[in-house]
């Protein structure tokens, strides 16, 4: 059955799954395909082997289900966050996991991944900070979004410091993140070469667009990289780090958050004493019960069709929910809980 | 009516009255200024100060990993002490299957994802912990038995 149900793709998927795009604002053509989403395992050394048991569970479950996806992805993107104090063990004890995958993985680094050795092991050994790669028509681009400013890296005494301050997500001492000149640089002769109707997809691990800086949900140069992607149709922006359902349309570009494996973070509107730009159009997820083990976490997988991306979050504990680019609306919406007035109790944060 | 000799001589009584107003008024206006209403600005400051000693060892709790025995930390899904919603205690809590306090609430959670000992409810740390939950969670409207 399985050799037949092969064959049958083999000869049959190609042919059937290249299209044109017709309609959305893709001028490109691109073949459908699917790629699947794990962010922010979190994972937590104690002592010796051991570790925080319910993240490392956490991370086998979104391995062990992406596996089971038939048909399987293309492709993995890590959104960054495997260790959870960027410590040698963590990040090895997370490529060991992630090794179980069986489809091939593109890393983005997260802050906690980076700040104890400034990201040289997970250059060395994992991946590269910044690259893209064309994958079926689409254009993908992975920025490191988690550099800041020397002077707040230079405040610090150890390594150890500087990664435990910028662990702490309501820290009053943290500091903004950004991508870098440097990088935008990067990023523009990258996109030199590419015609402005091809699909363009970017993954960062901060969003790259200011939504609430006493927690760091925050890049601080994202109206510069908005202005390099403005000349594309196309562009959606995937990032980890808030832990969350969360989406954004500005200008030309869509946003889409990814929920942690390990934990779920509060909505910042939950904090009282400062304001915050939580996108309107965004439906919270569910969270009836905080760490209760996989509530308010899980992973994703988008659709890539019609140079349109169909958004899959796929919350354990609660119910799935799919959001995609509406043309009529020009943004992305809620294929089931967008209007108030369809949403179910508790989709209302409390 | 036959009333004592004493009340039908009303010069009498209002001498009577006169000395045990002045004594009641010596007597209990002493008194009041010793156990009475005695705020002063200085008071104020005083148990402000002492507060906010306890919201910081509170503060310092929550965002440490001495609390649990895994290195897990409180602040980690409650950034801020957000999603404690002390308002709205005593409710009905899913984990513990009755209605429970702040108190039982907490212990839930460092007996669980902080694999830590439960603190007694009068602990100094047990009320550091709700001062700084209470102190992040200001001007929240008062819900009790909400979600």
């Amino acid at each position: 059955m399985r050799r037949t149900g092969g064959l049958l793709a083999a000869s049959i998927v190609p042919m059937s799954l290249v299209e044109i795009a017709c309609r959305g604002r893709g001028k490109g053509s691109h073949e459908k395909f699917t790629f699947a989403f794990i962010s922010d395992p979190h994972l937590t050394h104690i002592k010796g082997a051991n570790f925080v048991r319910n993240f490392d569970s956490g991370l086998n479950k979104a391995i062990e289900t992406v596996n089971l996806m038939f048909p399987r992805p293309d492709f993995v993107v890590f959104g960054g966050d495997l260790a959870q104090l960027g410590k040698r063990e963590e990040l090895e004890h997370g490529m060991e996991l992630l090794s179980k995958l069986k489809v091939p993985v593109k890393f983005v680094i997260g802050e906690h991944d980076y700040y104890l050795d400034m990201g040289n092991y997970w250059q060395d050994k994992i991946s590269k900070l910044n690259y893209s790669f064309d994958h079926k028509g689409v254009h993908f681009v992975v920025l490191n979004s988690i550099l800041t400013y020397d002077t707040w890296i230079k405040r610090w005494k150890t390594p150890e410091e500087r990664m435990n301050e910028m662990a702490r997500l309501d820290n009053p001492n943290g500091s903004p993140f950004m991508v870098g000149d440097d990088q935008i640089a990067w990023l523009k002769k990258d996109l030199e070469n590419v015609m402005s109707g091809t699909p363009l997809v970017v993954l960062s691990h901060s969003p790259l667009y200011k939504i609430y800086k006493p927690w760091n949900f925050w890049t601080d140069d994202a109206e510069k990289i908005q202005s390099v992607l403005s000349r594309f149709d196309n562009v959606t922006v995937f990032h980890g780090h808030v832990h969350q359902v969360l989406y954004n349309q500005i200008k030309n570009i869509s946003f889409y958050a990814l929920m942690s494996t390990a934990w779920p973070w509060p909505y910042p509107e939950s904090y009282t004493q400062s304001p915050n730009y939580i996108p309107k159009m965004t439906v919270f997820m569910n969270r009836q019960d905080p760490f209760h083990e996989r509530d308010g976490t899980g992973w994703a997988f988008v659709n890539m069709d019609n140079a349109r991306e169909e958004m899959h979050y796929k919350l354990w504990e609660n119910k799935d929910r799919i959001v995609k680019y509406d043309d009529s609306a020009g943004h992305p919406v809620d294929s089931t809980y967008q209007k108030p007035e369809s949403r179910i109790l508790p989709q209302t944060h409390y | 009516m036959d009333y004592p000799h004493i009340f039908r001589d009303r010069s009498k009584y209002k001498i009577i009255f006169g000395i045990f107003a002045s004594v009641s008024f010596l007597i209990f206006g002493t008194v009041s200024l010793v156990f009475g209403d005695d705020w002063e600005k200085s008071n104020e400051d005083k148990w402000n100060a002492a507060f906010m000693e306890t919201v910081a060892q509170g503060e310092k709790l929550f965002h440490g990993p001495q609390l649990g025995g895994n290195t897990v930390q409180c602040a980690m899904c409650h950034p801020n002490a957000t999603n404690t919603h002390p308002e709205t205690y005593p409710k009905f809590q899913k984990q513990i299957g009755k209605v429970s306090t702040l108190r039982e609430m907490i212990n839930w959670c460092i007996q669980n994802p902080l694999q830590g000992k439960p603190l007694a409810y009068d602990d100094p740390k047990m009320i550091a912990l709700e001062a700084y939950i209470m102190y992040e969670r200001r001007n929240s409207v008062l819900v009790p038995g909400k979600h």
